[in-house]
């Protein structure tokens, strides 16, 4: 009974009319298009290569792309197109797991934040404020660093600064959403605080939520790859988009191919991401400003 | 607007208090145990026991934590940063002699950064759905996601190895901040142009507007007396939160181009597990950008005078 006269009061954003939105904006089309080609070619990655990405061919070093290189070589003789299709895995893995993480620890802290007010979130705001005095990821190039190079410590120091972006948005939809009629009706049914944030609040504020993510994986491996690129992330001789870039640098003048590839790679993938997050921005339109 | 200040200091006063306290942890990040790796740089690999005991006593880290962070605390309040591990020399004066160069570049690449989004932001939001304006933005989007570590390769690549007009690395004259100026800048610029844009549609917009243009004025008049102005406030809280990008970028712009700035100083220090140097760059980029937010945001709220009121 309850459920029942909740749902007839709220409204979140409904799937089918968000998706009849999303497809009129061509370029975010183009993007889920090439997101999902890019997780098919990561899945696939071991059918798709034509070598063993970390196979040395000494022989072969420096080769321009062309004949069973398509991609050329790199300077120990490996296949620069088997590294990238290989690289795009690690790429997509620290883009789903660090915005998984940074969003639902940032839309759990947002919600508690913005719905039970007072000191708890006078404390998770300035917890937000700290992190943010930090300039970008200056702080996550610290922590990779003295921690160690490896994939899971860029992952852990993105997640570890990357809420706060989540938590403050999550909390302005939560005092805005938090005075509206199902609330109150949820509330003089009985309802705890719990079943309040979780079964009510929750669902009319993932629409913000849902923009930042896909926006969030354009940065994310932005991020990711200057750090790699750094020498901080995934170290030889695993292939990834940042690190190869780095690789390249010293060869530019007898092998650019180094350079272009990787980089035209992370460049398409967060373009990608970029398009979708705007198409989304724009066809949840009327529940982002709906809240307002 | 004297309680929005006092409110602002005493706000920025403990969030850099905090920043001191999550800088000071940070050598507790380090795997094992951080008076080893000191000893170690210092002794070489084979350390004795003994020696790295001394170390610890040394650097005081036999000491509780707490300890250890008031007399690192209060170091730093007298300007004594610790002495670098690499160099020899104070903490302090190695952040000094960096810092110019970052500033320089800074400025250069937000200057790049200006002069590209302003006029693009204009030109999009005033000829609207128009073939430019959708030339502009798909540029802007093409900026925000390319990477700056391969446009400066990129530039590197066409400009330096291939048409020799610009050095490759240091510093010096003009030509050697060109290319580090326009990597750093482009970025920020991509972002600049899309704001400029939307804040001069959402004036254009605005109840005055229409009253302008129903009073018979020329649509040059309407954008130039009326519409930029206030367009141009929310851009320049825009250029204040791209500081944080600026200083970000300068991390790998300074590396990319052998550029002697304060982004470089922290890179090198982290590899060679420069603690003290890791701290003290660490700590003093925080400050400068919260000193920054505080600044442009007094500005923000001197030039529209409606957020003086409602801040109080």
């Amino acid at each position: 009974m309850h459920d029942v006269v909740v749902k007839i009061i709220e409204s979140g954003p409904p799937f089918l009319e968000t998706v009849k939105r999303l497809k009129k904006h061509k370029l975010a089309v183009a993007g889920l298009v090439i997101i999902l080609a890019l997780s098919l070619i990561a899945l696939f990655a071991p059918f798709i290569a034509p070598h063993d990405p970390n196979k040395l061919h000494l022989a072969h070093r420096l080769l321009s792309p062309g004949g069973d290189y398509p991609m050329g070589t790199d300077n120990l003789g490996r296949c620069l197109f088997s590294r990238l299709v290989f690289g795009s895995r690690v790429t997509l893995l620290a883009g789903f797991c660090v915005v998984g993480i940074t969003s639902t620890v940032g839309v759990v802290l947002g919600i508690i934040a913005g719905y039970r007010g007072g000191l708890i979130d006078e404390f998770i705001m300035r917890c937000v404020d700290v992190l943010l005095a930090f300039p970008g990821i200056i702080l996550a190039l610290v922590i990779a660093g003295i921690m160690g190079p490896s994939l899971f410590n860029v992952m852990f120091a993105l997640s570890l600064i990357g809420w706060t972006s989540y938590a403050r948005v999550v909390r302005g939809a939560v005092l805005s959403v938090k005075e509206r009629e199902f609330v109150e009706a949820a509330r003089s049914l009985g309802a705890s605080d719990n079943r309040i944030m979780l079964r009510h609040i929750l669902p009319n504020v993932l629409a913000p939520v849902i923009v930042m993510a896909t926006l969030g994986m354009a940065h994310v491996i932005l991020s990711a790859a200057a750090l790699s690129f750094l020498g901080l992330g995934v170290q030889p001789p695993n292939a990834e988009w940042g690190s190869m870039l780095n690789a390249g640098r010293i060869f530019m003048r007898t092998a650019p191919h180094m350079t272009v590839f990787p980089g035209l790679a992370i460049m398409l993938t967060v373009l990608a991401f970029n398009f979708l997050g705007d198409g989304l921005r724009d066809a949840l339109d009327p529940w982002l400003n709906n809240n307002n | 607007m004297a309680h929005y200040l006092l409110r602002r200091f005493c706000s920025m006063f403990f969030i850099l208090l905090c920043v001191s306290i999550i800088t000071f942890s940070l050598m507790h990040f380090v795997p094992g145990d951080p008076a080893k790796l000191i000893a170690e740089k210092k002794y070489g690999d084979n350390v004795t026991a003994e020696a790295v005991e001394l170390v610890r006593s040394e650097m005081g880290l036999d000491r509780p934590v707490f300890i250890q962070y008031f007399n690192w605390m209060a170091g730093i309040l007298r300007g004594d940063f610790g002495i670098s591990s690499s160099t020899g020399r104070p903490v302090w004066d190695e952040i000094t002699s960096k810092l110019p160069a970052t500033v320089e570049l800074a400025l250069a690449a937000m200057l790049v950064s200006l002069i590209i989004a302003i006029p693009v932001g204009i030109l999009s939001a005033v000829k609207q759905y128009s073939i430019m304006d959708s030339a502009c933005m798909l540029g802007a989007m093409l900026g925000v996601s390319m990477p700056n570590f391969w446009l400066g390769l990129l530039l590197i690549l066409v400009f330096s190895v291939n048409l020799g007009w610009f050095p490759v690395y240091g510093r010096g004259d003009l030509t050697q901040l060109i290319l580090p100026a326009l990597t750093l800048g482009t970025g920020i610029a991509a972002v600049t142009a899309r704001l400029t844009r939307s804040s001069i549609l959402e004036t254009l917009k605005q109840d005055y507007i229409r009253t302008a243009r129903s009073k018979g004025l020329a649509e040059r008049a309407v954008i130039n007396r009326h519409a930029l102005k206030n367009a141009l406030i929310p851009v320049v809280t825009v250029v204040g939160l791209q500081i944080g990008s600026l200083l970000e970028g300068a991390v790998v712009v300074e590396v990319i181009f052998a550029w002697p700035g304060l982004g470089r100083l922290l890179y090198d220090s982290i590899f060679a597990r420069d603690f003290s140097v890791i701290q003290g760059c660490v700590f003093f980029i925080a400050v400068m950008y919260v000193i920054v937010n505080l600044l442009v945001d007094i500005i923000y709220v001197w030039l529209d005078p409606r957020i003086r009121y409602e801040a109080g």
